[in-house]
């Protein structure tokens, strides 16, 4: 073999570099978020239930809240029948964001750490806080 | 197998005629069933209503041309843009308008005659027009703005790609474009005092939008915001049901529609 050292070298600074990132970061993961459910209108209900189960939120209200844009405002069906029978009007800024009211702690919470940026929020905004 | 030249042509020419013809030679193996096809998918002609067992419901917005005046439209203005958070860029290029005042001369350009001096320098409030048979829909490439069953011409905000077709394809000038974030000018509003609707969204820059017939306070049962804000100048009502409020007043004055001639059978109606 030519050139075995530096062949050996160039192999140890890529292995530097590529590990570099990993050894840095060691030991400094960002805990896994907890979204807060501290608002008034949570602590007012009697049940803390959300418009489905929470298990069903937490894996499903990305394409649940699609299927809420589309029911709402391509078939004109505002009102929601969850599993129970209990109707909902739908509306993100009216229904979710009306319990909900702490969009920093809770919606941004775990897409700022899954690193997602959905588009709702480019329009629709949180009525409680007084910025846009 | 091989080919004459003959059959070779044959053949050729034969496909060159499918190709060319197309529709063409549909027609000629049976006629009529090409034509009868694209009129099922397409709007049928409801302008009779109830004669043709038309729509059960078509919204229509009549406006009263001869009881507005600067004040009414100010508010009138005003209130729309408020409830559907509508910044005010300043400039005509940034410009976002869903209902706007403009003078009988730009209004009806088909129509107009200088020497009607009756309608020469009467106010006139613009909006969207809420066609019966909509261009914007037709050219839509994404079905952003499509229309419901109840004859509103909706925009779907989360589906426009902001080609800016409606736009084009719009007779009335009715739809304005994001070319900045909107939210950028209501910010600056909002410092000068300017409330937010809360309980309606922004748009987001690169989509277009217009008038929406207030479908979002339809759903709560509550009537359009201009209706609410002159209920003295603007009447909303069902134009399919001939015993509704609309139709009655239809029956009692005269009214002008926008462009008529281009078929797109318009739903705001100026009352004279």
């Amino acid at each position: 073999m030519y050139d075995t050292g530096k062949v050996l070298i160039g192999l140890l600074v890529f292995a530097g570099i590529f590990l570099f990132p990993f050894l840095y970061n060691r030991g400094t993961a960002a805990p896994q978020p907890k979204p807060s459910l501290d608002t008034p209108a949570i602590k007012a209900l009697p049940e803390k239930k959300c418009v489905e189960d929470t298990h069903f939120m937490i894996t499903t209200h990305m394409q649940f809240l699609n299927e809420w844009r589309d029911q709402a405002l391509r078939e004109g069906n505002r009102w929601y029948v969850n599993k129970e029978g209990k109707k909902i009007w739908i509306s993100l800024q009216n229904t979710c964001l009306k319990c909900h009211s702490n969009k920093k702690d809770f919606c941004d919470k775990c897409h700022n750490y899954a690193g997602v940026d959905p588009y709702c929020w480019d329009c629709h905004y949180d009525p409680n806080g007084s910025k846009l | 197998m091989s080919m004459d030249r003959r059959k070779f042509l044959k053949a050729a020419g034969l496909t060159t005629l499918v190709g060319l013809g197309g529709k063409g030679l549909f027609e000629l193996l049976k006629p009529g069933a090409v034509e009868a096809e694209m009129a099922e998918e397409g709007h049928g002609h409801h302008e009779e209503g109830e004669k043709n067992a038309g729509p059960k419901v078509r919204l229509a917005m009549l406006i009263d041309v001869m009881a507005l005046n600067k004040e009414k439209i100010e508010k009138i203005v005003h209130t729309c843009h408020y409830l559907h958070n509508v910044p005010n860029w300043g400039d005509p290029k940034n410009e976002i308008k869903w209902i706007w005042e403009d003078e009988y001369e730009h209004v009806f350009t088909d129509s107009y005659n200088e020497y009607n001096h009756i309608l020469e320098g009467l106010p006139f409030l613009l909006m969207c027009n809420h066609c019966d048979n909509p261009p914007c829909v037709r050219v839509c490439p994404v079905q952003a703005t499509f229309k419901r069953p109840d004859g509103i011409v909706a925009q779907d905000y989360h589906r426009c790609i902001g080609c800016r077709f409606c736009m084009a394809a719009c007779p009335y000038g009715s739809r304005s474009f994001n070319w900045l974030d909107p939210r950028v000018h209501l910010k600056i509003e909002m410092a000068e005092g300017r409330k937010l609707n809360k309980r309606f969204p922004t748009r987001m820059r690169g989509v277009v939008e217009k008038c929406n017939f207030c479908v979002e306070r339809l759903a709560e049962g509550k009537q359009p915001g201009c209706v609410e804000a002159a209920p003295d100048v603007m009447f909303f009502g069902n134009l399919a049901d001939p015993n509704s409020n609309v139709r009655k007043i239809l029956r009692e004055r005269i009214s002008l529609r926008r462009k008529l001639e281009l078929g797109t059978r318009p739903s705001v109606f100026y009352l004279i």
